[in-house]
């Protein structure tokens, strides 16, 4: 998009170079997001969440019989890999969207309270093109939280509990190699859940000067959305809230992998990607930047 | 060719290329949301080359307008031309052109001097990476900087972090650089330093934008100037210009004030006003000399003759009114 737009418009006596700066902005995003003390420290803390229920159900192997507890808990202790998925069961609802929120807060919204946006709109970069560098790379932190919490999860339970052939949920026994691949797509269902969170978190952030209160808006919006979906009264709303099918990633571990809750989730998810990142563009190529 | 191309040539031929104006707005206006009229139709005209200093007191506009300059604010009505094309159309190839220091400086608190210059270049599409390390120490060093490159921005005192924002400026050379409030939080070396800087810019060609109230540094780095007050340009143009529009005051020191002051009204001077010692009238059109043959020709026994001529601040206070009001 802005790529054309600028080889549609050079800038006197550089075409030579144009090109070579290409993707300067989005490392430069990447390294700031990567680097910053706070955003390293929670994927520390997410990547914990996978070590702690290790060794908890290691020390005290849950009684399968009461069927408590996050589902894939007990199968744990058959084979290491559930570990990762009860992870991101656990770490899905409000950890993850946590770490998304405080990221997507502080994109726009963190610019403007340093003042840092004016200059960045002044160097000159396009709105549309900070947008988006600001959207990829929120999602691409998504990607590496889930990522992180999925390999921390694997690891944990290669090394605490017994691994081999993977009986998934449908009955069928696959190659542990196999159920890896599962993993990964597990691990790519749910970053696009958090791509839709970070579409929203990103238009909240174009509203305000304030990246706490972008952040603490975007949390509440998700949890408040998780409530909806378990009123009763509200069932007819059901399948069109951001959460509903979030843990229908359960269906990728069926022999034949059963589409129907992961596609209506994807389709969702999409939506809601669609629709935010359309509000935020609107908001941030009308809006007078006074900060 | 392409329309575009063509538009691209028919700019560069039209007739304003002869009077060049590094900016120019016409009728600019803002209006805020809150039905507040922060800039009120002002037209800037800042020639070529001038170092031009953008005066008014607080909330008089200025930095409205500036904003609206580098098309971070929208205007209301009203249209801007920077380096003879139209804003905000032509962002993405004029701003490169602009170095801007606006409202203070603003950089990532946890990120070195070095890496903030760094993320400000990377930003910018039309510098060369290749170069990057070697423009980002050249720039330091101009600001004098190069010691303190590695510490963390949070770190830095407001003179920094001002030396900081202008080397963002100077990261590649720029042919209208607007600078708001340069010198905030200088100590006096650093105030020398930037002064002698906009020298040097305007030396090299470089149009330079500086809005100030320390009218005694506008006086002595600008060629031209623009006052805005309650926002509206009340008075704009060169130096001389302006201080020319002022009136020259006549101090008359002398025993026979009565007789002085019926000299002075028939030699045309208005505005006489007595004073403990003498008389005091607007000079006028008239020529100074012979205002002082007349007197002495009357006989009236002048003991001290003196011209006050404004300075910028006396200027500043006439347009734009005395006290410390904010006036909006």
């Amino acid at each position: 998009m802005s790529s054309a737009e600028v080889a549609a418009r050079p800038v006197p006596g550089r075409q030579d170079d144009l090109g070579v700066g290409r993707g300067r902005l989005m490392r430069s995003e990447l390294r700031l997001v990567f680097t910053r003390l706070r955003n390293v420290a929670l994927l520390a803390v997410l990547s914990s969440g996978p070590i702690l229920i290790g060794v908890a159900v290691k020390v005290s192997a849950p009684d399968s019989a009461n069927g408590e507890g996050p589902p894939f808990l007990t199968s744990i202790t058959q084979n290491g890999l559930f570990l990762a998925f009860t992870s991101l069961v656990v770490a899905l609802p409000v950890f993850l969207p946590l770490a998304v929120s405080v990221i997507a807060g502080e994109a726009v919204a963190g610019e403007a309270s340093l003042g840092t946006l004016r200059y960045l709109l002044t160097a000159p970069v396009d709105r549309t093109r900070l947008l988006a560098v600001k959207y990829l790379s929120i999602v691409l932190y998504g990607a590496v939280a889930t990522l992180l919490v999925a390999a921390v999860g694997v690891l944990t339970g290669v090394l605490l509990f017994p691994v081999g052939d993977v009986t998934l949920l449908s009955g069928t026994t696959v190659p542990f190699a196999e159920g890896l691949l599962r993993t990964l797509l597990v691990a790519g269902y749910v970053t696009a859940a958090l791509a839709a969170v970070a579409a929203v978190g990103l238009f909240i952030s174009t509203l305000t000067e304030v990246p706490i209160a972008a952040m603490c808006a975007t949390l509440v919006a998700v949890v408040l959305l998780e409530i909806f979906d378990q009123v009763p009264q509200l069932d007819s709303l059901d399948s069109w809230l951001l959460p509903h099918d979030w843990l229908a990633f359960g269906d990728l571990l069926r022999d034949p992998v059963a589409l129907g809750g992961v596609a209506h989730g994807l389709l969702v998810q999409g939506g809601y990607v669609v629709v935010f990142l359309t509000l935020a563009w609107a908001r941030m190529t009308s809006k007078d930047v006074t900060s | 060719m392409s329309a575009t191309d063509l538009d691209a040539a028919a700019t560069l031929a039209a007739p304003s290329a002869g009077d060049a104006a590094a900016v120019r707005t016409v009728g600019l206006t803002k209006r805020f949301p809150g039905g507040q009229v922060a800039v009120d139709g002002i037209d800037l005209r800042v020639p070529a080359g001038a170092v031009y200093g953008f005066l008014g007191p607080n909330g008089s506009g200025k930095t409205t307008t500036i904003r609206m300059l580098l098309g971070l604010i929208a205007p209301t009505s009203g249209s801007v031309e920077l380096l003879g094309q139209s804003m905000p159309g032509a962002i993405a190839s004029v701003l490169p052109r602009v170095g801007a220091l606006v409202e203070g400086p603003a950089f990532h608190p946890y990120l070195s001097g070095r890496d903030n210059l760094r993320r400000a270049d990377a930003a910018d599409r039309s510098t060369d990476p290749r170069t990057a390390s070697r423009r980002i120490a050249a720039a330091l060093d101009r600001v004098g900087l190069t010691a303190a490159a590695g510490k963390r921005y949070r770190a830095y005192s407001l003179g920094m972090r001002q030396r900081l924002g202008l080397a963002v400026a100077l990261l590649r050379p720029r042919e209208l650089m607007v600078l708001d409030e340069p010198t905030n939080g200088l100590d006096p070396q650093g105030t020398r330093e930037v002064r002698h800087l906009v020298h040097d810019l305007a030396a090299d060609g470089t149009t330079v934008v500086v809005s100030s109230h320390l009218l005694s540094e506008v006086e002595q780095m600008c060629s031209h100037v623009g006052v805005m007050s309650a926002g509206r340009l009340v008075a704009q143009g060169s130096l001389e210009e302006v201080r020319g529009a002022a009136t020259v005051r006549v101090e008359v020191e002398t025993a026979d004030a009565a007789v002085a002051r019926r000299v002075l009204a028939d030699v045309g001077l208005q505005g006489a006003v007595a004073t403990p010692t003498g008389v005091v009238a607007d000079l006028g059109a008239a020529e100074p000399e012979r205002v002082l043959a007349a007197l002495v020709g009357a006989g009236v026994g002048v003991r001290q003759y003196v011209l006050h001529r404004p300075t910028l601040e006396d200027l500043f206070v006439t347009l734009t009114g005395e006290g410390f009001d904010v006036e909006r």
